[in-house]
């Protein structure tokens, strides 16, 4: 007894130590990522950078830091109470802002955002008259047909996640629009296609080509980005059209609904002519109602525009490794756009702490941090609102000039393919690949297929396996298709072990369509959307999960709930199946003609000549027989 | 008496002599509240409102224009507004001229003052960003790429597959589904001046569309005299740039209709400008020279249609272009171009004041909101499986029990039913 009180404290005290000791090491691992950072010429701590921004210390340091992204949880509570007080806040806002990440293929990625804030109610039949900042088209789009959320994006060309990472906002080629209407809509077909219309009058786009064979009801995929809680997929519709070609005319009315125009601002440097001289374009809008302050109990509406584009090395840059502003868009920046709040531009130079990869120039002292697709990125800061960004030229323009080619991109965790295997133009094989480069962590993916009814598939072919095993889904969602009137819809939920590829593949038979349903060039094939795949991704850094604190906009589009994992969403290649072909030529239909002209006159006059006729006798019917067979049976005379 | 009077006062601004703008009004409406008739109307107007606006330059003005009954005088052409449907008709590359013909007009048209918004274009392909294209979003109508008539802010309003003959008439007669866009409809009335250009291949007496079906001339004659019906244009002037363009409006029948084609019937229009970077030939021979033609024209400008009509002659098009002005009621010598390629400008004045306050209330809600799960796993795997509708037999079910019923009946007979009930 006597030395187990004595052994107590001593088991005690070892695991309080012990505990203390796993703390300390758990702090450790948190802290790593961070230690990239501190590798900078000046060192701080976050505690110093909160204080600096609270309280503008002035340019004494060489470089100062963003305070918003790297000030810690217990400053940001402080600051919470301050936003209670009944401060008059203007009722919209607009921020622009322009991401430019130096890939290390040589390219150039760069990603516009505008984001503009209106704190008004459009539903609840109030009628909204006054526009400022808001475009009023798309203001009245949403009233006239309650939508809650919108998203519509045209893309040209196909992102290479393998080349170039993760993009800020991903896209699909071609057009895609996905809508989440109000609770209060009572035929949502009707309004999903007056909607469209809609919007290919007000975005110069074929979205008139929506209908019901290419509009599915996806039943987990595409929750609503904006704030609510209703999540019943009756409201939402979702389309694509693979094969709607992206020009100045789409990108036209989409300058047109910023506040500045292409007058002022980061929109000067949006000239078709070098925007669509690239290797990668896309253009999108989103509006989804959003949270107006931290307790969330008044709402605003978000209206994002984005453009992506990448440029290439050897087409638009001339081989030499070497940007500048002028040289991607032709155009420097004299200016911000004047009703902007804010005006930034971020350079990623995450890969390049020392300068070693490229020289920026001209420099700036400014840097932030910013958690965005799992990882912590520092980015060089050029703030447009402010007149010495500009210099004694009065022009901004920005110059990268690599110095290395070496250097690796971090492989991204998740990336997919997807090709049509099989010959002949009978059947074939849609065979979807989707790698899980995390080295220990597996992760659920959920794969959302729509095919136009012209394939059939043959969904017992379905098989899913990821290391030569069957990997079984744990929800599979499929709504079979009918012809000419709706698309097959395929949802599954995938547990992607680590480091494996796993691979989906689905037979399908090819339809033979009527004449009038070919296209003008059937010759080219037809196009199948590109797959979805939304996924959780283990994330390296503790994500932020605070939804309404001030971060730079191309890190705050998807909310986050958890900190272990970001939320990603992977477009697959869009397929180009050949569907089998009449032959539409003149000559072809010339013989055709003939041959049935000749076939038919001739070959009822042979008959004629040669079958000879006879009566038949008239046979029982089948319910005669059967009765006939039971009473044979019983011994009664048959009818 | 007492009146409320709603004033809406159409002042149209014609540019005489480049810089001398001279007002006019054309048109008024008075909504009384207890007067119907129209002369009564005058004289209440006169006496009740006009002393409140008489100090108004503009009002004096128009009371003298009344008075004087020579309002008509500044619309000798009379009509109102402008409109433009230009139609490309070619799908492929290698009619790449057949898009910048399209373009070229489009510009010019844009050039001379109607808006995007009266402006209906139709390409049935994308050259500009083909990938064919060696400089991307550009369409070039001259050599060595002089002349880019894509420009910055081009607004197409039907494309690719889109632009189909059914498309084209529907536009034309106003017979669109009620959710069209005004962007894509021809929202133009009795008032209107209509130019109306069409290229692409075609031959004695149709027009190809995207290379699958075509247009005759009779659809579109009968579709003009719809037009014409229906009160859609005050008149129209329709260019084609076509193999075999005049058989094309030899059918035509509607009164106020001009036309001019790019060739006689037998005859082929010709392409002009290759160009060896792009590798095609950037235009025809007639549209160019009309571009070119079109370049010195300025929103003042005195030139009519007779110099319309002697734009490319054969030394220059190879073909002879045709023009037809039977139908037309009014001199061509008198008819300015700038009554089809211009526009005249609507300017409305109003004498309500606009509150500009804002009268937006604020809506208070006290309800928390927070955002979805974008990937909610155990819901998506929890989800309950959506109960099964009733529905009514089908055929199957409903055939069988029939036969099952007309066996058991042949089989026993109608008086066997006691021993089973």
């Amino acid at each position: 007894m006597a030395a187990h009180r004595c052994c107590f404290p001593v088991w005690l005290f070892i695991l309080c130590s012990f505990s203390l000791f796993i703390i300390a090491g758990s702090q450790e691992t948190t802290v790593a990522p961070e230690q990239h950072a501190s590798v900078l010429d000046n060192p701080q701590t976050a505690a110093e950078t909160a204080e600096q921004t609270a309280g503008e210390s002035g340019g004494v340091e060489e470089r100062r830091w963003e305070g918003t992204e790297v000030r810690d949880a217990a400053a940001q509570k402080q600051a919470e109470p301050a936003v209670l007080q009944p401060t008059p806040q203007p009722k919209d806002d607009f921020q622009e802002e322009l991401v430019v990440r130096p890939l290390h293929s040589g390219d150039i990625y760069a990603s516009f955002q505008f984001r503009t804030l209106w704190e008004t109610d459009f539903m609840r039949g109030n009628k909204v008259s006054h526009y400022r900042l808001f475009p009023k088209s798309l203001g009245q789009v949403i009233s006239k047909f309650s939508v809650r959320e919108l998203h519509i994006s045209f893309t040209q060309g196909y992102w290479r996640t393998m080349q170039w990472g993760q993009p800020y906002l991903p896209s699909p080629p071609g057009a895609e629009l996905w809508v989440w209407f109000q609770d209060s809509v009572t035929d949502v077909d009707a309004t999903w296609k007056e909607l469209t219309n809609v919007l290919s009058g007000i975005f110069c786009a074929s979205l008139n080509f929506i209908d019901s064979t290419n509009t599915v009801q996806p039943s987990a995929s595409f929750k609503p980005l904006g704030i609510g809680n209703v999540t019943d997929h009756r409201f939402l519709r979702y389309a694509t059209l693979p094969r709607e070609i992206v020009c100045t005319e789409n990108l036209t009315p989409w300058k047109k609904l910023l506040p500045c125009g292409s007058k002022a601002g980061l929109a000067v440097l949006l000239k078709s002519e070098k925007l669509f001289h690239s290797s990668f374009h896309s253009q999108a809008v989103h509006i989804r109602p959003v949270c107006q302050d931290w307790q969330c109990k008044t709402t605003s509406w978000e209206l994002r525009q984005t453009l992506n584009v990448v440029f290439d090395l050897h087409n638009s840059g001339q081989g030499k490794r070497e940007w500048s502003l002028f040289k991607m868009f032709s155009r420097t920046l004299t200016e911000a756009c004047p009703l902007a709040s804010s005006s930034k531009i971020y350079i990623d130079i995450t890969d390049n702490p020392e300068g070693e990869q490229f020289e920026l120039s001209p420099a700036t002292s400014l840097l932030s941090q910013a958690m965005v697709l799992g990882d912590r990125r520092t980015f060089s800061v050029y703030d447009l609102t402010q007149q010495d960004t500009f210099g004694s030229v009065r022009s901004l323009n920005l110059l990268i000039r690599w110095k290395s080619t070496e250097g690796d991109m971090l492989r991204p965790l998740l990336h997919a393919e997807r090709y049509v295997a099989g010959y002949g133009l009978q059947t074939g094989e849609i065979h979807t690949l989707m790698y899980n480069h995390h080295p220990y962590r597996s992760f659920p993916v959920l794969l959302l297929d729509s095919v136009p009814w012209y394939l059939r598939l043959y969904i017992h072919t379905l098989t899913v396996t990821s290391k030569g095993k069957d990997n079984k889904p744990s929800y599979i969602h499929y709504q079979p298709s009918k012809d000419r009137v709706r698309p097959h819809l395929l949802e599954m939920l995938v547990q992607l072990p680590p480091n494996s590829v796993t691979e989906v593949t689905v037979q399908f038979e090819r339809a033979l369509l009527k004449w009038t349903e070919y296209t003008p060039d059937p010759n080219h094939g037809f196009y199948v959307g590109s797959s979805v795949i939304s996924s959780l991704v283990p994330s390296t850094v503790a994500m932020d999960t605070n939804s309404t604190r001030e971060r730079p906009l191309f890190s705050s589009f998807f909310p986050c709930k958890e900190e272990s994992s970001y939320f990603v969403r992977v477009y697959t290649e869009p397929l180009l199946v050949n569907l089998p072909t009449p032959d539409f030529s003149m000559p072809y239909n010339v013989i055709c003609l003939t041959c049935t002209v000749v076939a038919v006159g001739y070959g009822s006059l042979y008959n004629l000549l040669t079958r000879s006729f006879q009566i038949e006798e008239p046979s029982p019917g089948l319910a005669k027989r059967i009765a006939n067979v039971i009473r044979k049976m019983r011994g009664v005379p048959p009818l | 008496m007492k009146t409320h009077v709603l004033f809406n006062l159409f002042a149209t601004f014609l540019l005489a002599d480049g810089l001398n703008i001279e007002v006019s009004v054309f048109d008024f409406s008075l909504q009384l509240q207890i007067s119907h008739r129209f002369v009564f109307l005058i004289l209440n107007f006169t006496r009740n409102v006009a002393p409140l606006l008489i100090n108004t330059q503009l009002f004096t003005r128009f009371l003298s224009r009344i008075s004087q009954d020579s309002a008509g005088q500044f619309f000798s052409s009379g009509h109102t507004n402008n409109w433009a449907v230009l139609v490309c008709t070619s799908r492929f590359w290698f009619n790449y001229r057949h898009v910048a013909n399209t373009l070229s007009v489009y510009r010019s048209v844009k050039r001379l003052g109607i808006p995007d918004s009266h402006i209906v274009l139709m390409l049935a392909d994308d050259m500009a960003c083909n990938h064919r294209n060696p400089k991307p979003a550009t369409v070039f109508s001259h050599k060595n790429m002089e002349l880019n008539v894509y420009g910055d802010d081009v607004e197409v309003d039907y494309r690719g597959y889109e632009v189909t003959v059914e498309n084209f008439l529907r536009v034309l007669t106003g017979r669109l589904p009620p959710s069209t866009p005004r962007s894509k409809r021809l929202l133009s009335d009795d008032r209107s001046n209509i130019l109306i250009y069409l290229t692409g291949h075609g031959g004695n007496g149709f027009l190809k569309f995207q290379d699958s079906e075509e247009i005759s001339n009779v659809e579109l004659a009968d579709a003009f005299e719809q037009m014409w019906q229906k009160r859609r244009y005050n008149e129209l002037l329709f260019i084609i740039d076509t193999c075999q363009g005049a058989s094309m409006y030899e059918r035509f029948y509607s009164p106020n209709l001009m036309a001019l084609a790019s060739s006689q019937v037998g005859e082929d229009s010709l392409s002009h400008q290759p160009d060896l970077a792009i590798g095609v030939h950037l235009m025809d021979r007639y549209t160019f020279y009309l571009l070119e033609f079109l370049e010195d024209i300025h929103p003042a400008s005195k030139a009519n249609m007779n110099d319309l009509f002697k734009v490319c002659p054969k030394s220059q098009c190879v073909s002879t272009p045709g023009h037809r002005t039977d139908l037309f009621l009014r001199d061509p010598g008198s008819v300015l171009i700038t009554d089809f390629f211009g526009s005249v400008r609507k300017v409305e004045i109003t004498t309500e004041a606009i509150d500009l306050t804002d009268p937006i209330k604020e809506v208070e809600e006290r309800y928390m909101h927070s955002y979805v799960d974008q990937l909610p796993v155990s819901e998506i795997i929890h989800q309950k499986p959506k109960q099964k509708d009733w529905h009514p037999p089908d055929g199957f079910i409903l055939g069988l029990w029939t036969l099952i019923l007309l066996v058991f009946f042949q089989t026993y007979g109608v008086k066997h039913l006691r021993h089973i009930f």
